[in-house]
C-alpha cells in the first residue's frame, strides 16, 4: 500500500491551522475585548490569563504557513504572493501586539494605557487581516469590488468569532464582575457570529461556483444540513450554559469553529489555490514530505504532552498581579 | 537589476538584520539567565533571586522582539522569494520545519512556564523550564544555521527527474561550513549577551555606585566575555580557511586580493575600487594575507581576476573589518576589564563597558554582511542565482510594505532600547 502523503500533509496543516484560530483567537479575542472594558485593574487581570500562552498560541501560526512552505512549495509562493498586503498588516498587527504585551508590564501611567490600547489596536488590525485572507482565498483571489467586499465580511466575521472566543475564555479564566461582563459579551458575540456566519454562508455560494456546486446538490444537500445545525445547536448550547457553567461555554465556542472548519474544509478541499492547484499539483518531492513525516510523528506527542502539561499548570482561576514572579 | 529585486533583497535584508538582533541576545542570555536561576537554587540567597527577576525582564522583552519579527521571517521566505522554494524547497522546507516542530514550540511554552510560573510549580521544575528555554533557543539556532550553511556550502542533495532533493540528509545538514558557522554564531551570541549584561549593569553603577547585585553581574560579564572573545578569534580564524577551501571568490573580496600572487599581503585599509581592480590609499601588511589565510608566508592566494563571478568588494570588504575591528576591541576590553575589576571599579571602564552594550551587535550583523553579501550573486551557492529566486509580489506592493516595516521597526527598537536603559537604570532594588 502506498501512502496519501500530500493528503496527510493536507490534514495535519488543517488541524495546524484550526489550533491556531482556536489558541490564538481566544487570546486575539481578549486584546480586542480590552477596547470595551473601561476599568484599568480588570485590564491586568485580562492579560495575565493569556500571559502564559499567547507565544506558543502564535507558534501554530508558524507551523501552518510552514507546513504550507515545506509540503506545498510551489503553492506557499501563489498563496502568499497573492496575500502580499494583508499578510504584511496581519504581521504589523501581530508585531504591534506582542511588543506592547512587554513593553506594558514595565510601563506605568500613560504609557502602560498607550501600550495597552496598542496590544487593542494590534488584535484588531491582525484578526481583521486573516478574515480577509480568507475571503480572498475563498474567491480564488478574484480581483474586483466585489470579491473583496466579501473579503472584507469574513474580516469583520472573524473579529465577532475571536471575540466570542475570548469572552468564553474569560468566562473560564476570571471571577466575580468581569466575568459576569464577559458572558454578557459572550452573548454579544455569539449574535455577531450568528449574523456572520448567515451572511457568509449566503455570500461564499454567490461568491464561488465551485462552493456552490458542491454544496447544491441534491440529495446530497440533505445530508450536508446536518452541519449548520450542529452549528446551530452548538450556538444554542453555549448562549444557553453561559448562565450556568463557566466551563461549558468555551467549549461551546470551539465546537462552533470545529463545524465551521469542516464546512470549510468541505468547501475547498482539494484546492490549495482555489480552482487551479491541488494538494497533488503542488505537493514536495517524496523525499521530503517522508522525513518530515517521521520527525512529526516523533516530536508531535512530546508537543502535545507538554503543551497539555502547561495548560494544567495555570488551571483555574487566574488573579492579576506582576507576572515573573 | 531591475526594481523588483532590488526592493525585494532590501525588504529581506532589513527584517533578517532587525531579527538576527533578538536571537543574538536571547540564545546567549537564556543560558545567563539559566545560571542566575540555578544560583538562587542552590543559595537561595535574595541577591540572586533579584538578579534573576532583572535579567529575565530583560530576557523576555527580547525574546518577544524576536518572536514577532521572526514571524515576519517566515512569511517572507515566500513572498520575497517564490522561486527558492520553488527549486531547493525540499532541502531547505524540512529544515525549517524541524526547526518549528523542535524548537519553537519548546521554547514557547516553558518560556510560559518560566515567566508565569515561578509561583505555581517546584524550584526544581522552574530551573529546569529555565534550562529547556535556553536549550531550545539553540537547537533553532542549529536548525536555521544548517540552512544557511548549506546555503553556503551546499552537499548531499542529488537531482532527480529536474528537481533537487537530498541524497542525505546527514551530509546536508553538518555540510562542510556547518560545524564553523554553528560554532562561530554560538560564541556570538555568548558574547553579544555578555556584553549587554556588563554594560547595562555599568549603566547602572554610574547612577547608583553601591549598588551590589549590578557589581557582581558587571563582573560576572566582563568574565564570561573575556574567556568567550579568544575562543572566537580562534574559531573565526578556522572558519575563514574553511570558507577559502570552498568560497574562495568570497575571501578574495574580502580581502581585496585582485591578482593571484604569492606572498599576498594583508590590507589592513583602504578604499576598494572596483573599477580599476585595486584598493586605494591602502595601508598593507607584506605577506600577511598569505600568513593568516594560508598559515605559510609565501603561498599562493587566488586573485578576484580569477573568477567569472564574484561578489562585489567594497561592502564585504568594508563589513569584514567592521567585525575584525570591533572583535580586537572587545577582546582588549574585557580582558583589561576583567584585570581591573579585580580590585577596583574606576568610572572610565564604567563608561567604557556601558558604550560597549550592543558592540556584540554591531560584530553579529557585520559578519551576516560578510557571509551573506559575499555568496552573491548566488542565493544558494552554485545552485540557485538570486535574480532567479525573487518574484510573485509587484514593486508597488513591495515598496508599501517596506515602508510599513521600516517604520514599525524603527518605533520598536527605539521603544526596547529606551525601556532597556530605563530597566537598568532602576536595577534590581
Ligand atoms: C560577536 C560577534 C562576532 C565577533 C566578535 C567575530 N565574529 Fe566573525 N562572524 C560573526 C560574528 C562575530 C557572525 C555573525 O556570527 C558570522 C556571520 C555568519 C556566521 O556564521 O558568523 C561571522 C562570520 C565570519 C566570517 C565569514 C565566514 C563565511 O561566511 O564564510 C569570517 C571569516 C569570520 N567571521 C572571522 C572572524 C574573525 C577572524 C574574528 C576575530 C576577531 C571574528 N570573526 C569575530
Ligand atoms: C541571521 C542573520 C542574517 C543576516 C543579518 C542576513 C543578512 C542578509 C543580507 C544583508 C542579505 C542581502 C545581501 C544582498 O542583497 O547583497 C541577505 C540575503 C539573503 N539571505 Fe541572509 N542573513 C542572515 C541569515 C540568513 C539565513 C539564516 C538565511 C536562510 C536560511 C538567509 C537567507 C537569505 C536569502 C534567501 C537572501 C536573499 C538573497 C539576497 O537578498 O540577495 N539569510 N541576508
Ligand atoms: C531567515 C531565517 C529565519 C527564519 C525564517 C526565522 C524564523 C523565526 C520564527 C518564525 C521565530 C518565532 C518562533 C516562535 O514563535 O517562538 C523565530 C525566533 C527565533 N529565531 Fe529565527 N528565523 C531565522 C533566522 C534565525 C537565525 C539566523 C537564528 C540564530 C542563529 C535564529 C534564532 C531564533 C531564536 C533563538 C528564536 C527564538 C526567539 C528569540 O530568541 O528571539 N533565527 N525565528
Amino acid at each position: 500500500m502506498t501512502i496519501d502523503l500530500p493528503l496527510i500533509f493536507a490534514a495535519l496543516m488543517g488541524v495546524a491551522i484550526l489550533a491556531y484560530v482556536v489558541l490564538d483567537g481566544y487570546d486575539l479575542g481578549v486584546g480586542m475585548l480590552m477596547l470595551w472594558d473601561s476599568e484599568r485593574e480588570e485590564h491586568d487581570v485580562m492579560i495575565a490569563s493569556i500571559g502564559p500562552f499567547w507565544d506558543a498560541n502564535e507558534t501554530w501560526l508558524v507551523l501552518g504557513v510552514g507546513l504550507l512552505l515545506v509540503a506545498f512549495p510551489v503553492a506557499h509562493g501563489v498563496v502568499l504572493g497573492a496575500l502580499y498586503l494583508p499578510v504584511a498588516a496581519m504581521l504589523v498587527g501581530l508585531m504591534a501586539r506582542g511588543v506592547a504585551f512587554e513593553l506594558r508590564i514595565k510601563a506605568e501611567g500613560w504609557h502602560r494605557e498607550l501600550w495597552n490600547w496598542l496590544f487593542s489596536a494590534g488584535s484588531y488590525l491582525a484578526s481583521f487581516s486573516q478574515g480577509l485572507m480568507l475571503g480572498r482565498f475563498i474567491t480564488g483571489f478574484e480581483p474586483g469590488f466585489l470579491p473583496w467586499g466579501f473579503a472584507a465580511l469574513t474580516g469583520v466575521a472573524l473579529c465577532g468569532g475571536y471575540m466570542l472566543l475570548g469572552a468564553t475564555w474569560l468566562v473560564l479564566r476570571t471571577e466575580g464582575a468581569l466575568r459576569e461582563k464577559s458572558a454578557v459579551w459572550a452573548r454579544w458575540g455569539l449574535a455577531w457570529v450568528a449574523l456572520a456566519v448567515a451572511l457568509v454562508s449566503i455570500a461564499t455560494p454567490l461568491a464561488s461556483e465551485t462552493v456552490r456546486e458542491r454544496w447544491f446538490d441534491f440529495p446530497r444537500t440533505l445530508y450536508l444540513m446536518i452541519l449548520p445545525a450542529l452549528t446551530l445547536a452548538a450556538g444554542a448550547f453555549t448562549w444557553v450554559s453561559l448562565k450556568k457553567s463557566d466551563t461549558l461555554p468555551f467549549a461551546g465556542a470551539v465546537t462552533i469553529y470545529v463545524l465551521a472548519f469542516a464546512g470549510l474544509a468541505y468547501s475547498l478541499f482539494p484546492y490549495v489555490v482555489m480552482d487551479s492547484l491541488t494538494i497533488w499539483d503542488a505537493a514536495a518531492h517524496p523525499s521530503a514530505l517522508n522525513f518530515m513525516l517521521v520527525g512529526t510523528a516523533i516530536v508531535l506527542p512530546f508537543l502535545l504532552g507538554y503543551t497539555f502539561y502547561a495548560y494544567r499548570i495555570f488551571r483555574g482561576k487566574v488573579k492579576g498581579g506582576s507576572p515573573y514572579g | 537589476m531591475d526594481d523588483t529585486l532590488l526592493i525585494a533583497r532590501a525588504q529581506f535584508g532589513l527584517n533578517i538584520a532587525f531579527h538576527i538582533l533578538f536571537p543574538t541576545l536571547t540564545i546567549g542570555l537564556a543560558w545567563l539567565v539559566a545560571y542566575f536561576r540555578i544560583q538562587y537554587e542552590r543559595t537561595r540567597d535574595p541577591a540572586w533571586l533579584a538578579t534573576y527577576k532583572l535579567w529575565v525582564k530583560v530576557f523576555a522583552l527580547s525574546f518577544a522582539m524576536g518572536v514577532v519579527s521572526g514571524i515576519t521571517m517566515s512569511f517572507q521566505f515566500g513572498t520575497n522569494w517564490p522561486g527558492y522554494m520553488a527549486s531547493v524547497g525540499n532541502i531547505a522546507g524540512p529544515l525549517l520545519a524541524y526547526e518549528v516542530l523542535t524548537a519553537f514550540f519548546l521554547e514557547a511554552t516553558f518560556l510560559g512556564v518560566m515567566l508565569f510560573g515561578m509561583d505555581r510549580v517546584s524550584g526544581r521544575v522552574h530551573v529546569a523550564s529555565a534550562l529547556i528555554v535556553a536549550a531550545g533557543t539553540t537547537l533553532s539556532a542549529f536548525w536555521i544555521l544548517a540552512l544557511n550553511s548549506w546555503m553556503q556550502t551546499p552537499a548531499g542533495h542529488i537531482e532527480v527527474d529536474g528537481e533537487l532533493i537530498a541524497g542525505s540528509w546527514w551530509a546536508v545538514i553538518f555540510n562542510p561550513s556547518f560545524p564553523y558557522r554553528f560554532t562561530h554564531m554560538l560564541l556570538a551570541t555568548g558574547i553579544t549577551a555578555s556584553f549587554v549584561v556588563a554594560g547595562l549593569s555599568a549603566w547602572r553603577l554610574l547612577k547608583a555606585p553601591g549598588d551590589a547585585a549590578a557589581n557582581k553581574t558587571l563582573r560576572f560579564g566582563a568574565h564570561i566575555a573575556a574567556v568567550l572573545m579568544p575562543l572566537q578569534v580562534f574559531v573565526g580564524d578556522l572558519h575563514g580557511l574553511n570558507t577559502l577551501e570552498h568560497q574562495p571568490a568570497k575571501i578574495a573580496a574580502l580581502e581585496a586580493i585582485w591578482k593571484t600572487e604569492r606572498g599576498a599581503p594583508l590590507t589592513l585599509v583602504g578604499i576598494p575600487n572596483e573599477e580599476e581592480k585595486r584598493t586605494d590609499y591602502a595601508i598593507m601588511l607584506p605577506k600577511g594575507a598569505s600568513l593568516i589565510l594560508a598559515h605559510d608566508a609565501n603561498a599562493e592566494l587566488k586573485g578576484l581576476e580569477e573568477f567569472e563571478e564574484h561578489p562585489p568588494v567594497a561592502p564585504v570588504f568594508f563589513a569584514f573589518r567592521i567585525m575584525v575591528g570591533m572583535g580586537v576591541l572587545m577582546l582588549a576590553l574585557s580582558w583589561v576589564g576583567t584585570f581591573v575589576l579585580r580590585t577596583k571599579t574606576p568610572r572610565w571602564l564604567l563608561w567604557a563597558f556601558a558604550s560597549f552594550t550592543f558592540s556584540g551587535w554591531v560584530a553579529t550583523l557585520a559578519g551576516w554582511m560578510v557571509t551573506e553579501i559575499g555568496r552573491q550573486p548566488w542565493l544558494v551557492q552554485g545552485v540557485l542565482l538570486t535574480a532567479d529566486a525573487v518574484g510573485g509580489a509587484t514593486g508597488a506592493e513591495l515598496g508599501a510594505s517596506l515602508t510599513a516595516y521600516v517604520a514599525t521597526y524603527a518605533v520598536l527598537l527605539l521603544s526596547y532600547m529606551v525601556t532597556l536603559t530605563h530597566l537598568a537604570g532602576k536595577g534590581s532594588a
